[in-house]
């Protein structure tokens, strides 16, 4: 229930801490991102604020989406998110969200877009453990069985199968923030991310759960 | 700001101005800042050479030396705080950029033939 930021991941490097210990951080650029909608009870029955945040040319949105953007006056914007509060009464239309909402030492969790990874078989997609390679088998990389036979005369639904893996939303929960960057826009966030260089990554407070 | 731009000035700050060159073979003596009691002091490690890896940031080299008949062998992290100097003491011949081969020699055998044409300090 508190506002969280829109970045792109930058990439991973390591910095030292103060005892000289090696630390690995994902840099993430994140904001500055514009307010363009505030919700209200009133209105839309719940309270959240709606942050957009990749400026982009005029004619990579169509004209709904320029339209939504005008009533605040910012310029055309990529990526719209939503957040819902206890209070969004003291976020004001076309104001900004900075990095500094954050502070070094505070728990956020990560989320984003995972690698890819295409059509992906049983081994790489669910751990499967493979078959012999040697001796005359010819089971290398197959499920082996996948159910009984005559009865039930079908697969159970949600047998693991090979099929598209990644290139699905993945959060990564209770990363520590290491240092801010307000000049720069910068985050640094000790562990890794999901995608790759250049995703867009969506930087809140860490979620309590049973609170 | 490109990417790659912002992960090195970030890296930049962190690294040590000045190192010595530092090559595969050379016997070198590193400075280790180390905790004992609440206290900090800096304990001498000497050794080989046997690896170079890494960059920016990440440059580290494998030391080998041979204690009381052991091999014992530490990865340094160039550029990280808690190494608070390095000395090259010899510079070494040698014609491996790994010299992983010298873990299986014991006594004489190790020993690497020293080379001039190189400066100590540079």
């Amino acid at each position: 229930m508190s506002v969280g930021i829109l970045g792109t991941k930058v990439g991973m490097t390591q910095i030292f801490d103060e005892s000289g210990k090696s630390v690995p951080v994902t840099v993430i650029q994140a904001g500055p991102c514009t307010v363009t909608q505030i919700k209200t009870k009133e209105t839309d029955g719940y309270m959240a604020v709606q942050l957009g945040y990749g400026e982009v040319a005029q004619k990579a949105l169509n004209r709904p989406e320029l339209g939504h953007l005008s009533k605040v006056g910012a310029g055309p914007l990529r990526h719209l998110k939503e957040y819902r509060l206890a209070d969004s009464a003291q976020y004001e239309l076309g104001g900004q969200v900075k990095v500094d909402i954050f502070e070094p030492g505070q728990v956020v969790d990560v989320i984003g877009t995972s690698i890819g990874r295409g059509f992906a078989g049983y081994q790489k997609r669910h751990n499967f453990r493979r078959g012999p390679m040697a001796h005359g088998s010819k089971n290398h990389r197959l499920p082996g069985s996948i159910g009984p036979g005559t009865t039930p005369g079908r697969v159970y639904p949600g047998r693991r199968m090979a099929g598209r893996m990644g290139g699905c939303q993945v959060t990564i929960r209770k990363l520590t923030i290491v240092r801010v960057d307000t000049e720069r826009n910068l985050l640094l966030v000790k562990g890794s991310v999901p995608g790759k260089p250049g995703g867009l990554l969506n930087v809140v407070p860490a979620k309590q759960v049973g609170k | 700001m490109k990417a790659q731009e912002i992960i090195r000035s970030i890296e930049s700050e962190q690294m040590k101005q000045s190192l010595p060159t530092i090559y595969v073979g050379d016997t070198v003596k590193v400075g280790v800042i180390i905790q004992e009691g609440g206290k900090e002091r800096t304990q001498p490690y000497e050794g080989v050479v046997i690896s170079k890896k890494g960059s920016g940031i990440n440059q580290n080299i494998t030391v080998r030396k041979t204690f009381q008949g052991v091999g014992v062998e530490r990865v340094f992290l160039l550029h990280s705080p808690r190494i608070e100097s390095i000395k090259v003491l010899r510079r070494g011949k040698v014609r491996r950029a790994k010299l992983y081969y010298l873990r299986d020699r014991v006594g004489k055998a190790t020993r690497l033939k020293q080379r001039f044409d190189r400066s100590l300090n540079s």
